[in-house]
């Protein structure tokens, strides 16, 4: 697989505070990756810095081999989409919401949406399951369907790759996992690029094929989950005792959280 | 989608019909009422006191209303659409403000009155220009602006005009108060074709550039980041349309004085009405700003005629109550 996103030293971050520390990594095309880390490592920092919203210092990204930083708005649009924690209410209808998807595409005075253009969402909208609630307003859908329609309008950009920012956060276990299958899914049906930010560790685990672990703006270790993911890095990088163990059915890692109350009484055994 | 579609040709039919009629009827109604017949044939007579009424009084009047309810209503939409904040209107960031202190200096001092029946209207819009550039160099000149900051820097000004003003009018003789008070009160009598024109073709090129960030507007609905994510160039669109909103209301308010409430009520119940899609949204707060206006011009010039109301206060009474009225029987929410 070739590399589709390249970060090379890369220096960035805030004048007067946190910055990423000369970051050299690599996402492969068709990839699911996940960046995983404990709060103030430099994740959103280094997501951020792919989707040009802070300023690069110093350093390279390679998006699909042209630097980023050469690349206008509708380019990068048209090659990458985003998906964050949760999706803006607007008082528009799901359908006009996932239009949206096809204006890097829009020409000036384009007022009518093209008939190939409304095909396209209807397409992703079905396949995201929101095709049901097109002409619902957006605020009257719950955070699981949200996230669905801010899917569906990722992929109606018709991008190379999705970038998503804990997609997962405010959702319950059913959402978690029926968004992520789809991610999934689309990883593996139409090749696409995926790169996430994910606080569960377990997740990240289950679905993700590579992982960047980071650590006060650096990338700590990464590699595939069971290479990453074993008790010493994670107690290392987030200050917390845990325990891992194989998941019986998918053989990848799982961790158990453990107190300081059970930690105490287990003692050395642990 | 085709009823969307249709639904929104039937919306804007509407209007254009209503807009028809409400021009008629200010073309017809006043302290002499004609009837549409009689209308007809005055218009054919070309000479005569009714013509002299109808068309050299009435008329411009009509057509100054179309250009600036247009125009005010329009920046409403434009300027609530970049700041996200349905409470800006085109008089939140201190423009009226400035082209009033404008007004106001050149009354106090007794400027050059070379400018002859221009000097007022030059001066209020050289006012309000002076904002216009504030706001843009102290906020938005910078590479890196934030929205917020831009609001908060336009309402300051327009605090500091209003402090402004009220000096000079405390220091200011009571004749020269009388005129700066008549001034800010707004009124649709002008009876100069030159600034009507330009209010008319400065509003509807408003309009059709306004139109080139229709999508860009819709995709701003979900904030600026996510905006950028689509590949809108936001720094670029929040800039061009800040200066067509402001200049647009510069040249409204150096025209016609303060008339409020139209660039805040109009776009919101449009958008209560026919939706916020921006594509129609635009087309259809410039139609309701011009009917309103005109509307409430008429309302202004006969209900104590043959004395005459500012028209601010009937736009304020007449377009509040209609917009209250609206809101708590409309299902959908203002965001």
């Amino acid at each position: 697989m070739d590399n589709f996103i390249l970060i090379d030293k890369l220096v960035c971050g805030y004048k007067t505070g946190f910055r990423l520390q000369g970051i050299s990594t690599q996402i492969s095309r068709g990839s699911f990756t996940g960046i995983v880390g404990p709060n103030g490592s430099g994740k959103t920092t280094l997501f951020k810095a792919i989707t040009g919203e802070i300023a690069i210092m110093s350093g390279n990204i390679l998006l699909d081999k042209h630097n980023i930083s050469d690349m206008t708005s509708k380019q990068k649009a048209q090659k990458m989409a985003i998906v964050t924690q949760n999706t803006e209410i607007a008082d528009m209808s799901v359908e006009d919401y996932v239009l949206l998807g096809r204006m890097p595409y829009k020409k000036h005075f384009q007022l009518i949406d093209k008939e190939k253009d409304v095909e396209i969402a209807r397409k992703y909208m079905k396949l995201t399951g929101v095709l049901k609630y097109k002409d619902n307003l957006m605020n009257e859908l719950s955070g699981g369907e949200q996230q669905l329609a801010a899917i569906a309008r990722a992929l109606t950009q018709e991008p190379d790759v999705l970038l998503l920012d804990e997609p997962t956060s405010f959702l319950d276990i059913s959402h978690q996992v029926q968004i992520l299958n789809l991610i999934q899914n689309l990883n593996e049906s139409m090749s696409l690029t995926v790169l996430m930010i994910i606080h569960d560790l377990n997740l990240a685990s289950e679905y993700c094929d590579y992982l960047l672990m980071m650590s006060n703006g650096s990338i700590y270790t990464e590699g595939t989950p069971e290479k990453v993911l074993n008790y010493q890095h994670i107690e290392d990088v987030y200050n917390t005792v845990v325990f891992t163990q194989q998941n019986p059915l998918s053989k990848k890692p799982a961790i158990f959280l453990v107190s300081e109350k059970l930690y105490k009484s287990a003692g050395k055994n642990l | 989608m085709k009823n969307k579609h249709l639904r929104r040709v039937v919306w804007i039919t509407l209007l254009l019909i209503l807009l028809a009629g409400v021009m008629l009827l200010a073309l017809a109604v006043g302290e002499t009422s004609f009837s549409i017949l009689e209308l007809v044939r005055i218009l054919k007579s070309k000479s005569g006191m009714e013509y002299s009424i109808v068309y050299n009084i009435r008329l411009p009047r009509i057509l100054l209303g179309l250009a600036t309810g247009g125009a005010l209503s329009l920046s409403g939409a434009l300027l609530q659409g970049i700041y996200r904040n349905p409470l800006v209107e085109p008089y939140t960031l201190g423009i009226s403000g400035g082209a009033a202190l404008g007004v106001a200096v050149t009354i106090v001092f007794g400027l050059d009155l070379s400018l002859g029946t221009y000097l007022l209207p030059f001066s209020g819009f050289a006012g309000a220009l002076a904002v216009v550039f504030l706001v843009y160099f102290l906020a938005i000149g910078r590479s890196n602006f934030n929205i917020n900051r831009m609001l908060l820097i336009g309402v300051m000004i327009s605090f500091m005009a209003s402090s402004a003003m009220m000096l000079l009018m405390a220091i200011t003789s009571a004749e020269n108060l009388h005129s700066i008070i008549y001034w800010i009160m707004g009124s649709l009598d002008e009876p100069d074709m030159i600034l009507i024109r330009t209010a008319l073709i400065s509003s509807v090129a408003g309009l059709v550039i306004s139109y080139l960030f229709a999508n860009q507007l819709n995709a701003l609905r979900l904030g600026v980041t996510r905006a950028k994510h689509l590949g809108v160039n936001t720094d670029l669109t929040i800039r061009i349309l800040f200066i067509i909103a402001s200049l647009l209301t510069g040249i409204c308010v150096s025209i016609v004085g303060v008339i409020g409430f139209v660039g805040l009520i109009i776009p919101h119940l449009m958008r209560l009405l026919i939706g916020s899609d921006y594509r129609i949204l635009l087309l259809t707060s410039f139609i309701g700003g011009s009917i309103f206006v005109i509307a409430c011009d008429l309302v202004s010039r006969t209900i104590i005629a043959p004395n005459e109301l500012p028209i601010g206060v009937i736009t304020g009474m007449v377009g509040g109550l209609v917009f209250i009225v609206v809101l708590s029987r409309s299902k959908f929410k203002i965001q």
